[in-house]
């Protein structure tokens, strides 16, 4: 609605939407925010919708979460259970179990709330993961938004510990043995370990407190840091306005896209509802966590093959794969009469502290390397930052061996090979996976990129082959359109800094390990092919097309 | 024109060479010319479309209608078996992805084929003007000078320290959180009261075992006497004292000095509570004599006094001291010699103290 004002004339609008807008608009002013956000360019790839899952598994799980508080009562006073599943019929189980087991089978759509709300929370810290995936390949996190990249990080760890607080409230039996986990790693701290220990648990294990203080993190204290992590996230993205997959048009100075309203905000609140009804469809028909067949928690029995959620197990997969015992040496010793207790101290924090320190750090760590401090908002292509990506993928390779850990019964037992083999073969991969990974990663991409260079030069394959006069097959190549071709040849090839002195005309170590470093990222490199070379090519491809136009002439008389 | 016809190899992957970066570039052919879609040059198309929409929109109201169906028309109360309650899980979790999906696909489909698809570039403006950005530095600058802050190290230490003590008693409150933990790590119900040897009886039920009734190749999860009949404390108890009894054939046993009295006749009893992180070592091999725990698969060897042969334990199960009594129920002779369980900062003490 542009309707034009001028000042003798009061502007009076014409549609009842407008009547409406207007009125709400002399009332609150909000007419400066629609001028900014109704039309807002948002740029388009289906790469930038994980972090759409995200929010919105984040809002079906409030909502189905609120349901469920409206049933469970997380009290760990013993009772007797009298509801309608009769294998546990005058079992003695915690209230909380009791009332978990009620939502499941006394209220109507209880066990489909439970369903949605567990599947969208394994989706939830999903689709976290790999929007971070994506942006960090994708070179997302460079200034200017290296804080949210940190936001992200930090929602990250908010959701694992949101996901496991609530995994542990039903109070099964599976849930019991991880907070036993939970509590084996607590007691491996020095001096305070066994102070946390009985704070947490309201004294010994696993004490009647636990699940009380746990709800309230689950369902108010971490909810709320999420939430309002995630406005500070949404409102980085608008100052910064959204990044952009690089091709013709595109530039650091502008945003391609859709306007927010009706395209974008049409396709993302459509995308809301499909989310939705995909999480439905999989709490109908798939059954997760299945709390009856485990039964209440009880410290003596524990059923094989136990995994905790997805998200934490990494952390479970390292403390599987450390050795308490190598040789003769123990790695629980005692110094000056304390126990320290390296063989859960080092896999349950080192890993995880070395990814989220890496994680957190990168853009700065990048940033320092390049002497980069200009402003990115046309995204990289993956191929086109070999390095990176290569870190990226040796970080995720090693994440991924961890991961594969906590599931190396299942792995021995489905497969048919012997458990130890297993673990051996994780215990190598945890030190040669991800320089394998690296490896592997760095010459893929600069394949890819030799192979964009080849089609910008030479055109793309037509699958039409003709043969010779002599006999020789050839495949005819076609030239590729100009926005095909920037797409190919229109990024940054950046080569290695040689190391530059400081103002006192001094080369610092520091400076020196940043050249290295830097010769490192860069060194390989295969630049965007140019239009010279393209015109080399060319008369060097003509002049084969003219012969072979006549030599195709000929050849159909 | 441009076709490489000669079957030749390629050379164009070369690397390239430092400094080749300031070679010319291609020029950015601007945005790609805008393709009608078959919506906007066809009414029938357009009008097929919206159809579809439409469509998608009724499939949403059929599974809003299937959901508030299955939710009325199936009565738990009635019928509450397992079958039941599936097949309502179903049918409501059907007809609220049909109810969503109708309508995120409908709205999808509606923007895609029918709103306008004209990609359009807006003007990137910088986050802030040159002007804002040094007067902010400036603002920041003045506003530290003006405290004096820089000048007067004297209130800048006191404020510091103030500040970092502050927080303590927020920290203190939560040492109510839950008890000191003294000694209560080194001890469990096995304990003798009163002088009087505790038996040990079965998991769950608490009956008492007799020596007579343990085969060899056997093996029985065992809790003490009394623990069912606790009033209070329950789990905490048996979460320490929990125990695993198996009978092997005595010459393969290998006893260490001062063990000798601990077991009979080839009965042995061993802490269930892993070494590593607690959880209950609940699988016996009873082909090799291996004590697996299913959480993180430490293996102990039972023939060796349960020493760790593979995986993240570092301490063998801590082994319960048996004899039998003149009924011939076996009882315990004495609490565990160590702690149980996982390791903690002040178990070695505990250790001392309980041989003390």
């Amino acid at each position: 609605m542009s309707a034009s004002s001028t000042a003798e004339v009061p502007f009076v609008p014409k549609t009842k939407v407008g009547r409406i807008t207007d009125f709400v608009d002399e009332r609150v002013g909000g007419s400066g925010i629609l001028r900014e956000f109704g039309r807002k360019v948002f740029p388009d790839h289906w790469s930038f919708m994980f972090g759409e899952v995200a929010l919105y598994s984040f809002v079906i799980l409030l909502m189905s979460g609120t349901f469920l508080t409206f049933f469970f009562d997380p009290s760990m006073a013993e009772t007797h259970y009298s509801g309608s599943y009769t294998p546990l019929t005058n079992v003695e189980m915690s209230v909380a179990y009791n009332s978990s087991l009620n939502i499941s089978f006394d209220v109507r759509g209880g066990l489909f709330f439970r369903q949605v709300h567990h599947w969208a929370a394994l989706l939830f810290v999903a689709s976290l993961g790999v929007h971070m995936l994506r942006v960090f390949f994708t070179g997302a996190f460079r200034k200017p938004r290296e804080m949210n990249w940190v936001v992200g990080g930090v929602l990250l760890i908010l959701a694992m510990a949101e996901g496991f607080t609530g995994y542990s409230l039903p109070d099964d039996l599976l849930s019991g043995n991880g907070l036993r986990i939970i509590d084996g790693v607590i007691k491996s701290i020095p001096v305070i370990g066994t102070y946390i220990s009985f704070f947490l648990f309201g004294g010994e294990f696993p004490g009647t407190a636990i699940i009380g203080r746990l709800y309230v993190l689950h369902i108010l204290l971490v909810p709320a840091m999420i939430l309002l992590m995630i406005v500070i996230h949404l409102f980085m993205v608008v100052v910064h306005k959204h990044t952009q997959y690089p091709g013709p048009g595109r530039n650091d100075g502008n945003v391609v896209g859709y306007p927010l309203g009706p395209v974008y905000a049409a396709k993302a609140g459509g995308f809301f509802f499909i989310v939705f009804g995909v999480v439905a469809l999989m709490a109908a028909m798939f059954t997760i966590n299945p709390i009856w067949n485990y039964g209440p928690y009880d410290p003596s029995p524990v059923s094989a093959g136990t995994q905790p959620d997805w998200y934490i197990g990494f952390v479970d997969g390292a403390l599987r794969l450390m050795p308490g015992v190598v040789n003769d040496f123990h790695f629980e010793y005692i110094i000056f009469g304390h126990v320290l207790t390296l063989n859960v101290l080092l896999p349950a924090l080192v890993p995880a502290g070395i990814i989220f320190t890496v994680l957190f750090t990168y853009p700065w760590i990048e940033r320092w390397i390049t002497k980069d401090n200009r402003e990115h908002h046309v995204l990289d292509r993956p191929r086109n930052a070999p390095t990176r990506t290569a870190i990226g993928v040796a970080g995720f390779t090693w994440y991924c061996v961890m991961w594969a850990a906590a599931g190396s019964d299942l792995i021995a037992t489905h497969f048919h090979v012997a458990l130890n083999d297993v673990t051996y073969w994780l215990r190598t991969l945890f030190f040669i996976g991800p320089i394998i990974a690296f490896m592997v990663t760095k010459r893929v991409a600069l394949a890819l990129q030799r192979k964009d260079r080849e089609i910008a030069l030479h055109g793309r394959e037509t699958g039409r082959i003709v043969r010779l006069p002599h006999g020789e097959f050839i495949e005819v190549h076609a030239p590729l359109d100009d926005y095909k071709q920037y797409k190919l040849v229109g990024f940054e090839s950046p080569s290695p800094l040689a190391a530059q002195p400081n103002e006192h005309g001094v080369v610092t170590p520091k400076e020196k390990r940043r050249a290295a470093l830097s010769k490192w990222f860069f060194e390989d490199r295969v630049a965007p092919a140019t239009p010279a070379e393209l015109e080399a090519a060319h008369g060097h491809g003509h002049h084969e097309a003219i012969e072979s136009s006549e030599e195709h002439k000929s050849l159909s008389h | 024109m441009g076709n490489h016809s000669d079957g030749s190899p390629n050379h164009s992957g070369t690397v390239a060479t430092a400094g080749q970066n300031d070679v010319e570039k291609f020029q950015d052919p601007g945005l790609p010319p805008h393709r009608l879609r078959l919506a906007d040059t066809d009414p029938r198309a357009a009008k097929r479309a919206e159809r579809q929409v439409a469509i998608l929109f009724g499939i949403s109201v059929i599974g809003t209608v299937i959901f508030l169906v299955s939710y009325f028309a199936i009565d738990l109360h009635t019928d509450g078996s397992i079958a039941t309650i599936r097949n309502q899980n179903l049918l409501l979790g059907l007809g609220t992805a049909f109810a969503m999906l109708g309508i995120g696909t409908g709205i999808v489909h509606w923007a895609k084929a029918l709103m306008p698809d004209h990609e359009v570039s807006e003007e990137r403006h910088a986050i802030r003007t040159e002007e804002d950005r040094q007067a902010a530095v400036r603002i920041v600058e003045d506003i530290v000078e003006e405290t004096g802050i820089k000048r007067r190290p004297l209130i800048r230490n006191t404020l510091l320290g103030a500040v970092a003590l502050a927080p303590l008693p927020a920290l203190a409150v939560f040492g109510d959180l839950g008890p000191r933990p003294d000694d209560k790590l080194a001890h469990t119900m096995w304990a003798p009261q009163d002088g009087k040897l505790k038996r040990l009886t079965r998991d769950p039920d608490g009956t008492p075992i007799k020596a007579s009734d343990v085969t060899i190749g056997s093996a029985f999860h065992v809790i003490p006497e009394g623990l069912n009949e606790l009033q209070e404390g329950k789990l905490n108890a048996k979460a320490k004292a929990v125990v695993l009894l198996m009978r092997l054939n005595p010459e393969d046993l290998t006893i260490s000095k001062g063990r000798e009295t601990w077991s009979y006749n080839g009965i042995v009893a061993y802490s269930k509570i892993c070494t590593h992180v607690g959880c209950p070592v609940a699988l016996y091999e009873q082909q090799t004599h291996h004590l697996l725990c299913p959480c993180h698969q430490s293996t102990f060897d039972l023939t060796k006094e349960c020493k760790v042969i593979f995986g993240p334990a570092s301490r063998p199960l801590p082994q319960l001291p048996i004899a039998v009594d003149a009924e011939g129920y076996l009882v315990a002779t004495s609490d565990f010699k160590e702690p149980v369980g996982p390791s903690y900062w002040e178990r070695d003490e505990h250790e001392r103290l309980i041989n003390s």
